[in-house]
C-alpha cells in the first residue's frame, strides 16, 4: 500500500463485495459457482479489509474522502478515523469465517435463489463497511437503510414458510421506528444549520435540552438495532428465521454497528457529557442483561436461546458504554477509557464467539434438521468437530478463562470496582449494585451456556435419526475453527488488542490503557499498576495443561492406567432410555422457578381425574403481551376509524386536498411571522 | 535468588496437594466422632485415593472423550487456584498471574467441566446433578465475588496478595463491611465444597445428592482425580478464607524458610476450621433443593451489603 490511503483500500474492498453481489444475478442458479467461488472470494476480500483497517488503526492516520454519488449537491462524505477502523477490523475477521461457512451451507433449492443470496449477503456486507465510512448524516441513513434492507431479505430467505416472513416483517417494522429516531437524532445534531455532515455535528454547541434529547433519540434509535429492552422483541424471532450464516452476521456483527452509532454520537458528535446520561444507560444495560439471560437459560430453541444470550451481551455493552459516560462526565478519562476499552473488547470477542455459536447451530441444524433442544442430544459422538468447537465458544461466552468473554468481563469488572470516588455519594451507592448485577449476569450466562451444550452434544440421543447425523464439511470446519481461533487468541494475547483498541479510546475519550496494561510485559494484563490487579492469561492455560499433563503421565507411571467398558451404572437401575435425561425445559426449570416474575407462563397441569394427564408449560415474554400487543390492537383500532374518512368518492377525495390546502394557506404565513 | 523463588512457588504448589486430603480426613473424623462413632482415621483419604489409583476404571460405552478428558481438567483447575490463593506467602512468582476475580473464573471453569462430564453419559442422575450444581454455582459465583469485592475495596486491589497485605498491616479491629462479607462467605464455603444444608458429601439418596449424582459414573484413577479435585476445592477455599479474613502468621517473602514458618499456623487454623466445620455440619439439616436458592441468594445479598456498608462507612 505505497501511496494508496486505506480508505481507497476499504472503498475497493467494498466495491468488490458489491461486484461478487451483481455477479451472483448474472449467475441466479449456477450453485456450484457461487457456493465454490463467490463466497469464498468474498471472505479473502473480508481478510484484505481486515488486514487495512488494522495497518490504519496502527498508523493512527485520519483519511477522509468524498464520493459524488446520489444527488448532485449531496455527495458521500467518508471518513476513516480509529473507531470505524476498529468496527471495520471486526467486520473483517468475522465475515471472514461466516462467508467461508456460508460456501459449506447453503444448499441448492432451499428458498431463495444461491445467486439471490450472494446479491444480499454481499450487499450486507458493503452496507455494514459504509456505516463505518459514512461522514454525514446522509450516506450514514443511505447505508444504515441498506444494511437494514438487505438483512431482511437474508432473514426471509426462508419466505414461503409464513413463520418466517412475519419475523422478517417485525424486524423491519423495528429497525424502521429505529432509523427514524436515528434521523431525528441527526436532525437535533445540526441544529437547524441545514448541514449534515459530521464535521459540522461536532463543530456544534448544543445546550444540555438539545444534547439530551439527541442523546436519547441515539438511545432509542441505536437501542431498537442492538436489541436493548424493550426493543428486543425482534432479536428471538428473526434470528432462529434466518440462515445460520444470516444469524451469525446479525448477531455478531450488525448488532455492533448499533453500537458503533452510540459511540459515534455520545462520545465523538456530542460533547457535553452529563452524568445521568451514563445512569440511564448502565441501568438499561444492566436491566436488558438479567433479563436477557434469564430468558436464554429457559429457552428450548438452540438458536432462540443465542439470540436471547445476544440481547444479554448488548446489555452488558451497554452497561460498560453507560460507566464510560460517567466517568467522561466527571472528566474522569483514565477511568472512562478502562470501561470503553472493556466494551470494545467484548465487541470483539462477541462478535467472534457469537459467530461461532450460531455457524454451530447451523451445522447441527443441517445434519439433524432438528433446532428443538428437546429433540437434540449425544451429538459429540456423531459431530466431534462440531462439537468441540462449540465448546470453545460456549467457554467464551460464559466468561472463563482463559477465553475471550473473560478478559472483557475482568476489565469491566475493574472498572466497575475502581469507581468508588465518584463526586456523587448516591452514585457510589448504586455501583456495588450494579457490580453484583454484573456479576449475577455472568454466572447466569455459564448456566444458559451449559445448559446449551450440554443438551445438544452430550447425553444420549433423544431420536433415533441423530446416529445418522454427519459432522460438519470442510468449508464449515474451516470457517468455525477461524472463529475459534480468534476467540481464544482473544482470549491469551489481551495486551495486542488493548494496542489496538488504544487509539480508538484515545481519539473518543482522550485516554488509552495499552501503556499501563502491557507495563509489566506483554503476556501480563495490568490496567493501572501490577499491585492493583493483573491477568496472565497464558499462566491460565500453560497452569492448567501442565497439571494435567502431569497427572496423566504421572497417573501412568506409578499406576496401570487400565480402561474397560460397559454399560453406564446410573444407580443401578436396570433398563434406561434417553427420555429419562433431562429435557431442555428440565433444565431451565429452577430459573424458571426462582425468576417467575419474570415469565408469561403458560402452564397446563392435569387434574386428578384425568385419564390421559398431559403436562405442558410454556414460556413467553411480557413484554408482547404487556408493550406490543396493546400496540398493535391500538393502531388497529386507529386505522379501523381512519378507514372511514376513505370513501373511495374521488369529490370526497378533492375535498380533503381542498381543505388541507386551506389549513397549510393559513399556517404558513404565522410560521412567517 | 530466582531458584528460591521458583522453589517456594513449588512449595505452595505441592503443600495443597500433600496436605488436602488430610484436611478432609480430619473432617470427616471429626464428624465421627461429633455422631459418636469411631472413625476411619485422618488417613482414610489418602487410603482411598491409593484403592482407586489401583483400580480398573470402568467407563460407560456411551461416555464421550470429555469424560475422559473432563477429570484431568478440573484436578489442573483445582491445583491452579491453590497455586493462586496466597497460602503461605504472599510474595510468589505466580500471584500476578491471577487477581481475585480471575480466581473466581477459574473455579467456574471447573465447575462447568463438571457439569458437562456429568451430562455426558445421559443418566437422570448426572443430568439432575449437573442441574443442581449449575443452580447452585449460579448463585454462590456472584455472592463470592461480592465477598472478594467488598475484601478488594479494603486493600484498593483485586490481587490477592495486596489484599491479604492490607489486611496484615492493619489496625487489629472489627471492620463492618468484612463482617458481613465474611458470613457471605461463610454460607458460600458450605455451598459449593457441597457441605451439609446444601448437599451432603456422605449421601447417595437420589433426592438429595449434588455432587455425588455428577460424579456417580466415574471410577477408578478418573474418580480418584475427581475426590482429589473435590479435596483440593475444601482446601482452597478454606485457605481463601484464611487469606481473607484471618491473614496473620502469612509469610511474606519467596523464601523457602518463609514458607515452611508460616505453616505451623496454617495448620492450626485448618485444623479449627475443619472441626468448625464439621459441628455446623453436624448441627444443621440438609435443605431442600429449592431452599438453597434461598440460602444463597442470603449470601449474595450479604456480599452486596458488605461492599454498600465499605461505601458508607468506608471501612
Amino acid at each position: 500500500m505505497l501511496n494508496i490511503m486505506t480508505i481507497d483500500w476499504v472503498l475497493w474492498i467494498i466495491g468488490a463485495w458489491i461486484a461478487l453481489g451483481l455477479l451472483g444475478i448474472v449467475a441466479l442458479h449456477k450453485f456450484a459457482l457461487v457456493a465454490r467461488v463467490f463466497f469464498p472470494l468474498g471472505a479473502v476480500g473480508g481478510l484484505i479489509l481486515a488486514y487495512a483497517a488494522a495497518r490504519a488503526l496502527v498508523s493512527g492516520r485520519v483519511e477522509s474522502k468524498q464520493l459524488a454519488l446520489g444527488l448532485p449537491s449531496l455527495p458521500f462524505h467518508l471518513r476513516l478515523d480509529a473507531l470505524s477502523a476498529f468496527f471495520l477490523v471486526i467486520i473483517g475477521l468475522a465475515s471472514f469465517g461466516i462467508s467461508i461457512f456460508a460456501a459449506g451451507y447453503f444448499r441448492n433449492g432451499e428458498g431463495t435463489a444461491p445467486g439471490l443470496l450472494c446479491l444480499e449477503f454481499h450487499f450486507f456486507l458493503a452496507s455494514m463497511a459504509l456505516v463505518l465510512l459514512a461522514d454525514d448524516a446522509y450516506s450514514f441513513m443511505v447505508a444504515w437503510e441498506s444494511m437494514a434492507l438487505t438483512s431482511y431479505f437474508l432473514v426471509t430467505a426462508n419466505h414461503r414458510l409464513p413463520k418466517i416472513r412475519a419475523a422478517g416483517f417485525l424486524y423491519l417494522l423495528i429497525a424502521h421506528i429505529g432509523a427514524i429516531a436515528i434521523l431525528l437524532c441527526f436532525g437535533v445534531l445540526q441544529a437547524n444549520t441545514g448541514d449534515y455532515t459530521f464535521a459540522n455535528m461536532r463543530a456544534q454547541n448544543l445546550s444540555s435540552f438539545w444534547a439530551s434529547a439527541a442523546f436519547l433519540l441515539a438511545i432509542f434509535g441505536f437501542g431498537a438495532k442492538a436489541g436493548i429492552l424493550p426493543l428486543h422483541i425482534w432479536l428471538p424471532e428473526a434470528h432462529p428465521a434466518a440462515p445460520s450464516p444470516v444469524s451469525a452476521l446479525m448477531s455478531g456483527v450488525m448488532l455492533k454497528m448499533a453500537i458503533y452509532g452510540l459511540l459515534r454520537v455520545c462520545f465523538d458528535l456530542l460533547h457535553l457529557h452529563i452524568w445521568w446520561w451514563g445512569v440511564v444507560m448502565l441501568a438499561l444495560g444492566l436491566i436488558t442483561a438479567i433479563f436477557g439471560v434469564v430468558f436464554a437459560a429457559v429457552q428450548v430453541e438452540m438458536k432462540r436461546l443465542l439470540a436471547y444470550s445476544s440481547i444479554e451481551n448488548i446489555g452488558l455493552l451497554f452497561a460498560a458504554m453507560g460507566l464510560a459516560l460517567l466517568f467522561r462526565s466527571y472528566g474522569m478519562n483514565a477511568l472512562a477509557a478502562l470501561a470503553l476499552t472493556a466494551c470494545l473488547y467484548h465487541v470483539a470477542g462477541h462478535a467472534f464467539f457469537k459467530s461461532l455459536l450460531f455457524l454451530t447451530t447451523g451445522s447441527v441444524l443441517h445434519a439433524t434438521g432438528e433446532r428443538n433442544l428437546g429433540r437434540l442430544g449425544g451429538l459429540i459422538r456423531f459431530m466431534p468437530w462440531v462439537a468441540w468447537l462449540a465448546l470453545i465458544g460456549v467457554l467464551a461466552s460464559s466468561g472463563l478463562p482463559p477465553f475471550s468473554g473473560f478478559v472483557s468481563e475482568w476489565l469491566l469488572l475493574q472498572s466497575f470496582l475502581f469507581t468508588p470516588g465518584l463526586p456523587q455519594p448516591f452514585l457510589n451507592m448504586l455501583i456495588p449494585i450494579a457490580t453484583a448485577s454484573i456479576a449475577l449476569t455472568a454466572a447466569l450466562a455459564g448456566y444458559a451456556m451449559v445448559k446449551f451444550f450440554g443438551v445438544i452434544f452430550l447425553g444420549q440421543p433423544r431420536e433415533e435419526k441423530l446416529s445418522q447425523a454427519h459432522d460438519a464439511g470442510k468449508f464449515e470446519k474451516i470457517g468455525m475453527g477461524w472463529l475459534a481461533i480468534l476467540s481464544i487468541g482473544l482470549g491469551v494475547a489481551p495486551n495486542s488488542v488493548i494496542h489496538l483498541i488504544d487509539p480508538v479510546t484515545r481519539g473518543l475519550v482522550g485516554d488509552g490503557i495499552a501503556h499501563n496494561a502491557s507495563a509489566n510485559g506483554w503476556w501480563l494484563v495490568t490496567p493501572t499498576s501490577i499491585a492493583r490487579a493483573s491477568y496472565g492469561p497464558l499462566y491460565f492455560l500453560f497452569g492448567v495443561m501442565a497439571a494435567c499433563a502431569v497427572a496423566f503421565v504421572l497417573v501412568r507411571l506409578f499406576y496401570h492406567a487400565r480402561l474397560r467398558r460397559s454399560a453406564p451404572w446410573g444407580g443401578g437401575h436396570p433398563w434406561r432410555n434417553s427420555r429419562m435425561q433431562d429435557t431442555a425445559e428440565g433444565y431451565g426449570q429452577p430459573i424458571r422457578q426462582i425468576f417467575e416474575p419474570f415469565f408469561h407462563l403458560e402452564r397446563h397441569l392435569p387434574k386428578p381425574e384425568d385419564t390421559e394427564p398431559e403436562y405442558s408449560v410454556a414460556v413467553s415474554d411480557k413484554f408482547w403481551e404487556g408493550i406490543y400487543m396493546p400496540i398493535a390492537r391500538a393502531t388497529e383500532y386507529v386505522s379501523a376509524k381512519v378507514g372511514r374518512l376513505q370513501q373511495g368518492r374521488i369529490s370526497i377525495y378533492l375535498l380533503y386536498s381542498f381543505i388541507t390546502l386551506l389549513v397549510i394557506l393559513l399556517l404558513v404565513p404565522t410560521a412567517r411571522r | 535468588m530466582t531458584f528460591t523463588r521458583a522453589l517456594s512457588q513449588v512449595i505452595s504448589v505441592v503443600t495443597p496437594l500433600a496436605l488436602a486430603p488430610l484436611l478432609l480426613g480430619w473432617v470427616n473424623q471429626v464428624r465421627a466422632w461429633l455422631s459418636n462413632r469411631k472413625g476411619p482415621g485422618i488417613l482414610q483419604p489418602y487410603r482411598m485415593l491409593h484403592k482407586l489409583f489401583n483400580k480398573d476404571s470402568v467407563m460407560a460405552d456411551t461416555a464421550s472423550s470429555l469424560f475422559r478428558f473432563a477429570p484431568y481438567a478440573i484436578f489442573g483447575c483445582m491445583l491452579l487456584a491453590n497455586a493462586i490463593i496466597p497460602t503461605l506467602s504472599t510474595d510468589l512468582p505466580l500471584a500476578s498471574a491471577a487477581d481475585a476475580i480471575a480466581l473466581v473464573g477459574l473455579l467456574a471453569l471447573a465447575r462447568v467441566f463438571i457439569s458437562l462430564a456429568a451430562m455426558d453419559i445421559g443418566t437422570a442422575f448426572g443430568t439432575l446433578g449437573a442441574r443442581r450444581e449449575m443452580l447452585v454455582g449460579f448463585l454462590a459465583e456472584p455472592a463470592l465475588l461480592t465477598v472478594l469485592f467488598s475484601a478488594s475495596l479494603n486493600g484498593k486491589s483485586t490481587a490477592l496478595a495486596t489484599i491479604v497485605e492490607a489486611v496484615v498491616h492493619r489496625d487489629f479491629a472489627i471492620y463492618p463491611s468484612l463482617v458481613f462479607a465474611g458470613m457471605a462467605f461463610t454460607l458460600v464455603y458450605l455451598a459449593e465444597n457441597s457441605r451439609v444444608p446444601v448437599d451432603n458429601p456422605a449421601t447417595h439418596l437420589e433426592l438429595t445428592m449434588i455432587h455425588e449424582a455428577m460424579i456417580l459414573e466415574y471410577s477408578g484413577r478418573h474418580l480418584a482425580l475427581m475426590e482429589w479435585a473435590a479435596a483440593l476445592k475444601l482446601f482452597a477455599y478454606s485457605t481463601l478464607g484464611i487469606a481473607l479474613f484471618l491473614p496473620w502468621g502469612i509469610g511474606q517473602r519467596a523464601t523457602p524458610s518463609s514458607l515452611l514458618l508460616s505453616l505451623p499456623s496454617l495448620g492450626l487454623k485448618l485444623v479449627v476450621i475443619g472441626a468448625v466445620l464439621a459441628l455446623v455440619e453436624t448441627f444443621s439439616a440438609k435443605l431442600r433443593i429449592f431452599r438453597v436458592p434461598e440460602f444463597l441468594a442470603t449470601s449474595f445479598l450479604l456480599g452486596v451489603i458488605g461492599m454498600l456498608t465499605h461505601i458508607l462507612l468506608g471501612a
